[in-house]
């Protein structure tokens, strides 16, 4: 038994050591040290600010290797909370998400292009209301490490710009607000 | 006669049959217009403000009307046979219920964040429960009433207007001139 343990620990030790081993990270939705926000203009005269409550995802990083990084969000469409219930109720309406048709909004990386300085822009597909496109998130790594519970994280801050009417979302509201922006802050808790 | 008879309906209750039935009807245009209006429209804000306050006057109304009911006697039903009896009832019966749950749906949408319900400008209703999801709940609610108590009005309608013109009996117009 005891000698089992100890090759349990070498082989791990030896996969640590593993210098090319990108390390898989779940996003910790859990704890809520991950929030998907988003902003978009009132009338040209504010932002108007909302958060997506519920999702979930992973990524894998290695710091010696970015450009391999990988990452997949999945967001439940209807959690949209701008903190007004009636706006709420219309976003995840035919008029806007259409939550009943497309609950899930989804994001899966394709390719990372480490710019320095802990910056890459990470390009994948995003759908949403059914529609894939392509779209670029300009990361930022924010930090990592041991933290104080015996766990070992790495957290990030990416955004991006989507195009309401490429994601079918066509209801009229105003020139300053044909666009959204999306805003990403997540945690991820080595698996 | 301001109270009920046996006979005939008093002038309370009269008014607030034709006054609840205008209402209602006006409501429903209301709503099925105002949640098709343009982002921009002069009225996107005031309409809904609009429905919402006068929908809680008619929550009020419907309270005192079913009040009224229940302290008055009911109109005697007798030259009705049998069926149209048991029917009128049911649907009777079924208007206060389906009013009931219109008027607290609507309610429940515009306080699911806990925001009070502003009347008129006058005051404002306060927020007595706001739960995960309850706008959406509420909303459904709200819309299929709505409809289901369209499509109670036209069966009434038609057994008013059969009773008005086909039949000779004591129900034919009372709800109107009060007596027969």
């Amino acid at each position: 038994m005891a000698r089992r343990i100890t090759a349990l620990s070498v082989a791990a030790l030896v996969c640590f050591a593993c210098p090319t081993h990108a390390a898989d990270y779940e996003i910790d939705v859990k704890g809520a040290h991950a929030s998907i926000n988003f902003r978009i203009p009132h009338l040209g005269f504010s932002l108007m600010v909302g958060r997506f409550d519920k999702f979930s995802g992973a990524f894998s990083y290695d710091e010696k290797e970015p450009a391999a990084a990988k990452v997949s969000v999945e967001i439940d469409t209807a959690s949209i909370n701008s903190n007004h219930a009636e706006r709420d109720k219309h976003l995840r309406a035919v008029d806007f998400l259409d939550v009943a048709q497309f609950p899930k909004a989804t994001f899966v990386s394709k390719k990372v292009t480490p710019k320095g300085e802990g910056k890459a822009d990470i390009t994948g597909d995003l759908t949403l209301r059914g529609i894939t496109k392509p779209v670029t998130i300009d990361a930022q790594l924010i930090g990592g490490g041991d933290d104080p519970w015996g766990g070992y994280r790495q957290g990030f801050s990416g955004k991006t710009t989507l195009v309401l009417a490429d994601f079918g979302i066509v209801k009229e509201l105003g020139p300053a607000s044909k666009s959204v922006e999306l805003e990403l802050h997540v945690e991820g808790v080595r698996k | 006669m301001i109270t009920d008879t046996q006979e005939a309906y008093g002038i309370v209750s009269r008014i607030l049959h034709w006054g609840m039935a205008l209402a209602v009807f006006a409501m429903f245009g209301l709503g099925w217009w105002m949640v098709g209006l343009d982002y921009y429209s002069p009225y996107y804000n005031s309409a809904p403000d609009l429905h919402r306050s006068a929908g809680m006057v008619l929550l009020a109304v419907l309270i005192l009307r079913t009040a009224w009911r229940l302290a008055n006697v009911k109109p005697d039903d007798a030259d009705l046979t049998q069926i149209e009896r048991r029917v009128s009832r049911v649907v009777h019966k079924t208007f206060y219920a389906l009013l009931m749950i219109l008027l607290v749906s609507g309610y429940l949408i515009s306080t699911a964040d806990g925001r009070a319900l502003g009347i008129f400008g006058w005051f404002s209703v306060p927020s007595l429960v706001a739960w995960n999801g309850q706008e959406d709940a509420a909303g459904l609610v709200h819309e299929w009433s709505a409809y289901a108590v369209m499509a109670l009005a036209v069966i009434h309608s038609a057994a008013a207007l059969k009773h008005r013109f086909a039949d000779k009996g004591r129900t034919r117009n009372r709800m109107w001139s009060g007596s027969a």
